[in-house]
This record gives C-alpha cells, structure tokens and sequence, in this order.
C-alpha cells in the first residue's frame, strides 16, 4: 500500500482537478473541491514525510513495471519535505483565492488549472525519471501560461509572451540534454543514471550535457543571466497566482539542480560546481540590486525572487553536506516567505486601491495595524532578522562557505543581505510608516467580513510557520540534515530504486497470460 | 456557419459514420494501430463538422453534455482505471484483464483495465477539441 501513498501526491491534485472540470459550470461546488483536495494533499504528504522518516527511501513502480524500465516513484527525504511545504502553499494559496480570484477568473477554469499545476509540481518532486521530470514540467508550463493569462490584461499578455518564450528555449535545452543523456548511457531512470554515467568514457560530453542542465534548470529557476522573465511576469496575474508562482515555480528548477547535481552529474565538480558557484553570486547581487531600483512593492518582490534563488544555488554549488543542509533549509523557508509576502502584497493592494507603486503606499500602520505585524514577520525573515527563519538559513550557508574558505561567495552572500536589508527598510517606510499621500489608507475591515478571513487567515498561518521554524529550528534543522545526508551520499537512494523487487502482476479470472495473446 | 445545402446533407450521412469509424479505431486500438487519442479526433472532427454545417448551437444541443464536462468525464475515468490495481495490493495503474474463454478453453476475449484508460482518453481529446471549436466559433 506504501506505494499507493507514493503515487498520493500525483493522484490527489490529478483527481481533484478531473473533479473540477466535470463540474465546470458550478465556481461554488470548485471552490469546496478545490479546498477539500488541499486538505487532503497536506494529510497524505505529511503521513508521506513521518514514513520516509522512519523507514527511508520509499519507492513506487508504476504499473508494476520495474526500473531501470518503468516510471519509478521515489520519495526521500528531500521529495517528502518538499511536498509536504508545497501541500502547505496549495491550502494557503487556495483559501486567499476564495476572496481573491474574480468570476471571470473562475468561470475561465482557475481552479481547475491550479490543481494541474499542483500536479506538475508534485510529480517533479517526487520522479526518479528523468523524462518523466520533463513531462511534469510541461504539464506545470503549460498550466501556468494559463494561469499567467488568465485574465487577459495588456500586461499579462506581454508577461505571458516573455515567459512561454524562455520556457519554449529552456524546455529545447532540457529534452536536448535529455536525448543526448539517453544517447550516452541508454537509461533515463535517475538511479541509473547515477550508477553508469561515471563509467561514460567520454568525459567532455558528459559535462557538456551537464552545462545543457544548468542552462535548462537555470532557465527555470531564474538564475542569472537567465532572470530577465521573471520580473516582467510575476507581478501582472491575479495575487494568489502570484503567490504560488514565487513561492513554488522556481523552486522546482532549484530541486531539480539540487537532485541531478548531486546524484548524477559529480563527477567533475571542479568544472559544474565551479559555473554553479559563479551563477549563485551573480544571481544574488543582480537580484538585490534590481529589487532596490524599482519604485513598487509587487515589482520589488519579484526581484526578490531572484535574488534568493542565489543563495540555494551557492549551497549547492559548495556542496558540503553542511551547505546542501543549508539549501534544503533555505528551500524551506523561503517557499513559505516569499509566497506570504506575494499574498501580502496583494491585501496592501487591495487596501491602496489597485496600486503598488511606492508613491501611492503609505499610513498602514494607522489603518491596519495587525496587518502590518503580520507582514513585519515574512519581511524581516526577508532580510535576516535573527529570531526568524532567514537568520537560520543565511547562517547555515554562510557557515558552510567559511568552512571551505570560500570568501568572495561569503562577501557576496553578506553584501546581498545588507542591500535586501536596506530594501526591507524602504519597503517599511514607505509602505508602513509614511503618511498616506491620498489622505487615510483603508483598514482590513473594508475587505468585508467573508473576504476578510479568506485573505487575512493564510498569511497569520504562514508568518506563524516562520516565527516557529526561526524559534524552534531543531526540527527542521534535522530534516535538512537527513536530506542533505541523502544527497551527498545517494547510495541508499540508488539501492532503493535498483533493488526494488519487481511485483508480479496480480490476474483476475485466468492464472495464464497467454491466454491474452493475439491469436492472428 | 457555412450555409450550404450539399455540406448539410453529406454532414447528416458523415456524422454517424465518422462516430462509429472513431468508435472501431479506439476498439482497434486494444491491439492494432489505433486507440483513444485518434479515435478522439476522429470523433471530435465528426461534431466539428456538424457544428460548421448546423451551426455551434446545434451541435451543443447534440453533445447534451458540455465538452469541458466531458474532458474532465474522461480525465476521471483515466484515473479510475488505475485503481483498480488497488484491491490486489499492487501499484497505481497495474492492469487487470477478465479473460473470457471459449468452450475448448481457448481464449475467447481478454477485457482489461487499459481498455478503460483508453475510453477515458478518447473522452479527454473530444472534450478538448470540441470546448476549443465551441469557444472559437462562438467568438465570430
């Protein structure tokens, strides 16, 4: 049954949305659909994350096919942990949009499509396939193109063009990589991968396919110098897309640097882990100082977004187990910041009147005082404030990049934290303390009562995640160590898919199978 | 709409015989070339044409269902037929045959699960295709 609970992820979001569609001209019916389906995600990967805690490495074959042949299923801890924070994200994000997303935008099929891109995230995380990562990527894309143009506004268009461009270059990259991956080593099952690449005699071409996933990964995950889309996307579709998209999209890229980058790709570290270091430090000072030369919150956020891509990276690209501890730690926190800050944004929207601009922010302090406490949480974790989440995580890569002497990558690490810091400062005084230059700003109870929980109760829910990992970081202090241990040494996980024993296939009505054979 | 006569009519004889030509491709599709996703198409070209000779309103008044409800219909018994591998213990989408056999004990006819799947998308294309054509031609 274990492998059932494997698939749960998958099927749960994958039923939920079949469940939608049917019902596609009842909103009200979605929305309890819609709800009852995260719920029931957040159980399954939570009971997912205590049984890979306890016993390990889990696998699945589906349809009883067996690696290196079949789809292999495989959840450690690293896939448990991310999609339990991502079940996490889905509930918050799908309770904001009951007062968020408009008539039209449901009319036009939102529930339905997030539940797909639940979908596509989740079998990312949880794939020991390589061709199947890349079929769940493009369930994920093209989901979000949906999601992205929902809508129809001038600016969503545009955004939406920019980001099905890169996407359409970084998926060519990825199936190139692919078929040449499959050309060298004739398995496309990543346990696999990782037993016979380093026999491939040719050396060069391995990293040069290694080079084709960085490009197709980075492209995702909004690294530098492939960033430019996500500022023009990410702050034009509706709040609790938004919120999702910073909080998950491009984690997947990171998760999938993080998984090829430590199970298949090591053996020529100098050269990959090298490009990846150089990639982390210019991602994290182009992402800071691009979000301290716009003047609106949503648009500053975004850069954000980039700019602790960053830091991930630089875990990885160090790859001690300390670091990849550090990655996996900060994969953590910064998922549950980032799309607490998007949902935030989008109430300081609402409250402002529609616009984010610094010049129209102001006087929230006055007006929505807890509102403000609630977001000073995710803003100050932003930053790196010590009791929250931020400070533990920057800490832990900081500390890993001193260990192995690295200094630039730490000065550059430190420098992006002062200027997100100083961004956090301005965020907060023009937003918060300055007077309001149209007179008073509104207050929350002007949402009106439904909407007002809706909107208000994921963010409580998600700044109270933060102030409990910053207080109480042992637990997951814990978990990251496990993944990390899981990655620096993935014998237990190849062991786990190789091993695997096959299952025969159960016949009902004959106990013969030849009797299914085409008789000509 | 085109308004035709010579299209109305060959529409009229065409419409049943494409449905039942799509139904024998997805049959087919069991062991032979052919299955859910052509079939699909055929079947969906079948409505498309109708909807161009009759017009969209007419050909919704023939599907009853809407074609979203469809996909999503057919998204859901792809999904079904993967469970049934749950009660023998076995992973998501395992197959599971009912083998019929003749009275010399020869095979006669295997019904399996992956029949189901197919059907589910055959559902899926023709829901797709006809929820874009519905949406194109009720746009001009």
């Amino acid at each position: 049954m274990i492998a059932w609970l494997v698939a749960s992820p998958i099927l749960v979001p994958l039923t939920t949305a079949a469940l939608c569609a049917v019902f596609w001209n009842r909103p009200s019916l979605q929305r309890v659909l819609s709800l009852t389906g995260s719920t029931l995600l957040l159980i399954l990967a939570g009971l997912l994350l205590a049984r890979v805690m306890e016993g390990g490495v889990q696998v699945a074959q589906m349809g009883s096919w067996a690696a290196p042949f079949g789809i292999i299923l495989v959840a450690d801890t690293l896939s448990a942990l991310m999609i339990l924070i991502a079940a996490v994200m889905a509930l918050a994000v799908a309770v904001y949009a009951l007062g968020d997303v408009d008539a039209v935008r449901e009319r036009g099929g939102y529930h339905i499509i997030f539940q797909v891109l639940m979908v596509g995230v989740c079998g990312s995380f949880i794939t020991g396939d390589l061709f199947n990562l890349y079929v769940w990527f493009e369930v994920m894309l093209i989901s979000s193109f949906v999601l992205l143009s929902l809508g129809g506004t001038k600016e969503q268009i545009d955004g939406a063009i920019k980001y099905a461009a890169i996407n359409l270059i970084a998926t060519a990259c990825f199936l190139l990589a692919v078929a040449l991956l499959y050309g060298v080593t004739g398995t496309l099952n990543m346990a696999d991968l990782a037993v016979r690449v380093p026999h491939v005699a040719n050396k060069g071409l391995v990293s040069t396919i290694a080079v084709l996933f960085i490009i197709a990964f980075g492209m995702k995950a909004a690294v530098f110098p492939f960033f430019f889309w996500l500022p023009a996307a990410y702050h034009t579709p509706a709040v609790a897309v938004q919120a999702i998209f910073a909080g998950l999209l491009t984690k997947v890229g990171v998760y999938a640097l993080l998984r090829c980058f430590t199970l298949i790709f090591t053996g020529d570290m100098g050269w990959t882990h090298g490009i990846l270091l150089w990639i982390a430090g210019a991602t994290m000072l182009t992402g800071a100082l691009g979000s301290l030369a716009v003047r609106d919150l949503r648009r500053a956020l975004s850069w954000q977004v980039v700019a602790h891509i960053g830091y991930m990276i630089m875990g990885l690209a160090i790859a001690t187990p300390l670091a990849i501890a550090g990655t996996v730690f900060y994969l953590v926190h910064d998922i549950v910041v980032k799309t607490n800050l998007f949902l935030g944004a989008g109430v300081v929207r609402r409250l402002s009147g529609g616009d984010t601009s610094y010049a129209k922010l102001g006087g929230l302090f006055t007006a929505a005082p807890i509102l403000c406490i609630v977001l000073f949480v995710p803003l100050a974790s932003l930053a790196g404030f010590p009791p929250f989440s931020g400070f533990w995580s920057k800490l832990l890569l900081v500390r890993a990049g001193l260990a192995v002497e690295n200094w630039a990558i730490v000065a550059a690490a430190l420098v992006t934290g002062l200027l997100t810091f100083w961004l956090v400062g301005r965020l907060w005084a023009e937003m918060v303390w300055k007077a309001n230059p149209d007179g008073d700003a509104l207050g929350t109870t002007s949402l009106g009562g439904a909407a007002r929980v809706a909107l208000v109760a994921p963010l409580v829910l998600l700044s109270a995640i933060t102030v409990t990992i910053g207080f109480y970081a042992e637990p997951l202090m814990r978990v990251s160590a496990m993944a990390a241990d899981g990655l620096v040494d993935p014998q237990a996980y190849i062991d786990a898919v190789l091993g695997a024993v096959p299952t025969t296939p159960t016949l009902v009505g004959a106990a013969d199978t030849a009797a299914m054979e085409v008789q000509p | 709409m085109m308004d035709s006569l010579i299209l109305r009519t060959a529409t009229r004889l065409l419409l049943a015989l494409m449905i039942l030509f799509s139904i024998f491709i997805l049959w087919r599709g069991h062991n032979e070339p052919g299955g859910g996703f052509v079939g699909g198409l055929i079947c969906a070209v079948a409505f498309a044409l109708h909807a161009l000779a009759f017009g969209v309103k007419e050909m919704k008044r023939l599907l009853v269902l809407d074609p979203r409800s469809l996909l999503g219909g057919g998204l859901l018994l792809g999904i079904l037929s993967g469970f049934f591998a749950g009660p023998g213990g076995d992973p998501f989408m395992t197959a599971r045959w009912i083998i019929f056999k003749d009275a010399t004990g020869a095979k006669a006819l295997a019904l399996g699960t992956p029949v189901l799947f197919d059907i589910g998308v055959y559902l899926v294309v023709v829901g797709a295709l006809l929820a874009m054509v519905q949406a194109l031609m009720e746009e001009d």
